[in-house]
This record gives structure tokens, sequence and C-alpha cells, in this order.
């Protein structure tokens, strides 16, 4: 090493980092790795292989609301895609970031080197939680994006019908699109927690992200169960199609208060224990 | 300049104990390092060392004791315990997908107060400024651990907790490890360093803390170790059998030892040893040499860690039959 004396800059001002610090440099990790292009990419490629599709056959979702008018108007690509990705695309893509971003500092090693720093467990742990959520929402934005982008270009943007019959401008399209995404991303924030869960407790990438999806899968399966249709109100899965009530006339806002609190009822107690378990845990590896 | 109570010790743990499942890492484990230190800190595998130097770095809760870093304990005060604190544990780990740069980028925002004005003269300090835009997977174990290093001096740290910081790394690259151990040492830098490099620890530490199994078994000042072990001697002669029935039932010689080097025993003043000598000549026995002998740091750290099961270097000097034999002669 060299022979030039230790450096002995003095500190000036204290001045601690702050969340949003840590928020940008997790962001900056996640856009390091080449595991965060896999989801990102799988959200632009689904709804242009779904165009694709559309293209190359004659009909269209006709047993799906707005798959009927799909080739009537772009506003509806986006919406009939919302409606099939619940089922593994955005459960799989929320948890490939949420079911990482922290048992990947196990996996590296490095959770030692960053809470031996100056920023509290807290504030790295809440800002790789909004990591993840951030994540999930760029899937979603690109997803919806390039699935109205695309519809425009195939198929314009004339008037839609809602799910009352009444017709809806492209403007207001757009608008309820938009805030159609947002209702959709409250389930989402759900399963980001419980894989951000799982992430935490287990210390284990592949855990995490396969317990989400079979977590997924499985209130996907409970709902189709007749005898138990009392529990189908407060399943996550269910949450997904919450957005609908937008597309009313008038807009019944019902089943997104519903999906908002089911969804925090799921999210709560997961971010909470996994606060916990970060808090508290040994670093021992 | 970190602010600490004027007077607190670097650091201070009393009573630490941790316990995994019906394994006791650490036992009761106090120890002192004042600020201006070079302090030891000795064990073999599983000893309990890591251990202590996560609880002290507030990466693991002990079960009972207490540790404070300059009079702050990281459990109470969390990361301001910390200030003026840097280090690492076993190896230095960073993100495989950044560059060298890049991770220290990260750690020093992680720090902040100006911590990236330091990262240039880090990485020259550390010889790692031409590879400091490659990406750390492609580092060398040793290349991580002066990272590592880079990544402590970033802090301006008052105390460098350093686990094993040679391991990994040339001879030249443990020299120059150790000469900037010294350097900083010299410059008011509290340096706890964990190692298993004898050698090292005697070059550059003032004093010791030798643990075995979760215990403590020495605290202290180095030099005052190594003087426990004063009033030794080594002895080879003509006739080492004899010379050791002559030792044995001489007054103020005691733990006679016989190996295939010779004798060794401990005298209690010059005037043993000298009527040692004159008794051996009456009897016939030719001095070939007879020297002072101080242990050395590894032979008292294998005396006090090794388990009472584990034989003996040297053979008993006299079966039972040679010390009769020696009392009636």
């Amino acid at each position: 090493m060299s022979a030039v004396a230790a450096p002995r800059v003095r500190r000036t001002a204290r001045g601690r980092p702050g969340i949003g610090t840590v928020y940008r440099w997790e962001l900056r990790k996640l856009r390091a790795q080449k595991r965060t292009y896999l989801g990102l990419g799988a959200a632009a490629l689904v709804p242009l292989i779904f165009v694709i599709a559309l293209l190359s056959s004659s009909g269209g979702p006709d047993d799906v609301p707005f798959g009927r008018y799909v080739k009537e108007t772009g506003l509806a690509v986006p919406l009939v895609g919302l409606l099939f990705s619940s089922v593994w695309l955005f459960p799989l893509i929320t948890s490939l970031v949420a079911g990482d971003i922290v048992a990947s500092e196990d996996n590296h090693g490095t959770l030692k080197t960053i809470l031996t720093r100056s920023t509290e467990r807290w504030q790295i742990f809440v800002a790789k939680l909004l990591a993840a959520l951030s994540y999930a929402f760029a899937a979603l934005v690109i997803f919806v994006g390039i699935g109205l982008v695309l519809g425009g270009f195939f198929w314009g943007f004339d008037p839609l019908t809602s799910l009352s019959g009444t017709p809806i401008s492209a403007g207001r399209g757009i608008a309820l699109i938009a805030a159609s995404a947002l209702a959709y991303f409250i389930p989402m924030i759900a399963i980001a927690a419980i894989a951000f869960l799982l992430s935490t407790v287990t210390h284990n990438s592949a855990a995490a992200v396969v317990g989400t999806l079979i977590l997924s899968f499985m209130m996907q399966l409970l709902a189709i169960i007749s005898g138990l249709d009392f529990l189908r109100p407060y399943l996550l899965s269910e949450q997904f199609d919450s957005w609908q009530g937008l597309l009313r006339d008038p807009t019944d806002w019902a089943p997104i208060v519903h999906a908002t609190w089911v969804s925090a009822c799921y999210a709560v107690p997961a971010v909470v224990w996994a606060l916990l378990a970060f808090l508290r845990r040994d670093v021992a590896g | 300049m970190p602010e600490h109570s004027a007077g607190e010790p670097a650091i201070q743990a009393r009573g630490l104990v941790k316990r995994y499942g019906r394994i006791t890492a650490v036992d009761e484990v106090d120890l002192t390092v004042s600020p201006g230190d070079v302090y030891g800190y000795l064990g073999p595998n599983g000893a309990g060392k890591t251990t202590t130097l996560r609880m002290m770095l507030g990466l693991i809760r002990p079960d009972s004791g207490t540790v404070k870093l300059f009079g702050r304990d990281p459990l109470v005060e969390g990361v301001s315990a910390l200030d003026g604190v840097a280090g690492f544990v076993e190896a230095p780990r960073f993100y495989p997908y950044l560059t060298g740069r890049k991770n220290l980028e990260l750690v020093a925002a992680l720090d902040g107060d100006g911590a990236a004005a330091r990262i240039d003269e880090s990485l020259e300090v550390v010889e790692l400024v031409d590879r400091a835009r490659d990406k750390v997977g492609g580092y060398s174990h040793g290349m991580r651990q002066r990272l590592g290093l880079a990544g402590a001096l970033l802090r301006d740290p008052r105390l460098l907790i350093l686990d094993e910081p040679a391991t990994g790394l040339d001879p030249g690259g443990m020299r120059d490890m150790r000469l900037l151990i010294r350097r900083l040492a010299d410059q008011g830098i509290t340096v706890l360093l964990s190692s298993h490099l004898m050698a090292e620890v005697e070059e550059l530490c003032d004093r010791v803390v030798i643990i075995s199994s979760g215990r403590v078994r020495y605290e202290g000042a180095l030099d005052d170790l190594i003087a426990t072990t004063a009033g030794r001697y080594e002895l080879r002669t003509t006739d080492d059998v004899r010379a050791a029935q002559i030792a044995t039932a001489q007054h103020g010689i005691g733990d006679v030892a016989r190996d295939a080097r010779g004798l060794t025993f401990a005298a209690d003043d010059e005037h043993a040893t000298t009527a040692l000598s004159l008794a051996l000549g009456e009897a016939g026995v030719g001095i070939a040499a007879l020297v002072p002998r101080t242990a050395t740091l590894e032979e008292l750290f294998f005396r006090m860690t090794e388990e009472p099961a584990a034989p003996a270097p040297a053979q008993p000097a006299l079966a039972p039959a040679d010390v009769a034999e020696a009392t009636e002669g």
C-alpha cells in the first residue's frame, strides 16, 4: 500500500443521510442488476404479444369486460391486459424485486457493510420497501403505457363504452385508465409487502419469490372453490378487479374502498412483522 | 471530529454473553480498550472473536452484558454510537455488480458528512486507484480486503475495528497493511485488531486479549504477558537424563521438562541457576548451553487456548523411579 500518510480530513458539519439518499442508492443498485430488466422487459413485452395476438386473430376476448371493444378502440387494450395480468404476471413482477431486495444483502454478505455506516436500520428498511414498490409501479406504468400506445396506434382512441353502457371520451378514458392503474396498484402493494416479509425472514430470494407466487396461486384457487364463496371478498387476488368500479357510471367506489382495506389487512401486518424482524435480527453472516 | 466524552474508553465490554442454542459463543467477556491503544484480539477459530466484534458494531445483540464505544451503546444509541468508528468483520463484502468506486460512493452516501470527499484519498492509500472502475465481482480476495479498509477510512475513524485485515494478502500486502496500521495508530487512531498472525500482533499491539471457548484467558499488556515467562532456561548437556535428575532435586529449580532439544526449567533466581551449574559440574555432566528463555506469544497462546487433553509438547523430565533415585542420590 501507499507510503502516503493515511487521510486525516476532518469532518465539518454533522449531517446524517436521510431515507431519500438510501432510496436513491437502492434504485441505482436495481438499475445495475440484470434481473431488474427481466420484470420490466416482461411488462413491456406482454402487451406487445397481446396486441400481436389480436392482430393475427379475427375475434377478441369477448367474455371479459371490455374484451369486445379491443378492436374498436385502443383504450380497451390496457384494461383487458390488466384483467389477464393479475393471474401471474404482476404477482411475479412484484415479487421479483420485493422478494430479493433484502435477501440479496444476505446473498452478497453486504448487510454488515451497510448496517455499520451512519444510517439507521429502519431507514434502510423503508428505503428498500419504497424501492420495491417503485419498481412494481414502474412495471405497471410500462405495461399500461405500452398497451395504450399500441392500442391507440392500431385502433385509435375512439370513445370507450363503460360497464354501465355509457360512452367515455378519449381524454376521460385515458384519465380513467390512469386511475384504474392506481387502483390496480393497491393489491400489488400488498403482494410486495408479503414478498418483502418473506425476503426479510427467510434471507433467501428464491424462497421469497416462489413463496409469494404460491400464496397468490393459492388464493386464486380458493376463489374458484364453490364451497368457499364466503372467502372470496377477502382474498387478495380478488382485489385486482376493483378498478372496474371507476368505469361505471356513476363511479362505484365501493370495490376500491373494499380493496384498499382488504389489501391493508395483508400489507400492514406483513410490513410490521418485516420491520421488527429487520430491526432485531442478528447479522451473523 | 466525532464528539465523545473525554476520558471514555474507546471500547468497554462488560459481561458480554452470546449464546446460540446450547453453544455459548461469548462467555462473560470483559475488555477495555483505551484511546490510542493498538489492541490485539487473539483466539483460535470458533473462540468467539468475530461474535464479539459483531456485538461491538451493533450487528448482533448480546444476550447479556454491555459494550460501549466511547461511552455509547450501539443498541441504545443506534448509529450515533458508531460515530468515529469504522471497520469490518470477517471478509469485507461489497456489491459485485458495482465497481469499487461505486461501492465506496454508496457507503460514503450512507455515511454522509463529507465521506465522499475522501474516496480518492482512500483509494490511493490502499492502492486500488487503477482497479477502482472495475466491478468488485472481479476483485481478488486481497483487493476486497483493501477496499474494505478504504471503506473504513472514509469515516475518518477514531477507532478501527479490524477482523484479520491481512488475511488473503501477499507478503508485501501484509507488510504494507502492518505499516498502515502502525501509521494510523501513530496518528492517534485506536485500533482493535483481531488476528491469527502472532508476529503481526507482537509487532503492532500494546495490549492483547486472548480468548478461548468464549472466555477471556488473558487481558493486559503484551509485555506483561511475555514477562510472566521470565525465569525459564534452556539447558543442553552431555547427559540430559542425569542432568534432569540433578535439576529436579536442586533447591530453587522447578518445572523441569525434557524434550529432543534438551531440558527446560524454571529457576527462582540466578543463585539457583549457578548452584545447578556447579552441581552438574561436580556430577561430571558437561554443559553445552545454558540460556535464559522467554516464551513467545505463540507458545503462550497455545498454552492458554489448547484443551487440557491435548498432548504436551515435551515429555515429563523424570519417571517416578528416576525421581526416587535422584532423591536417594
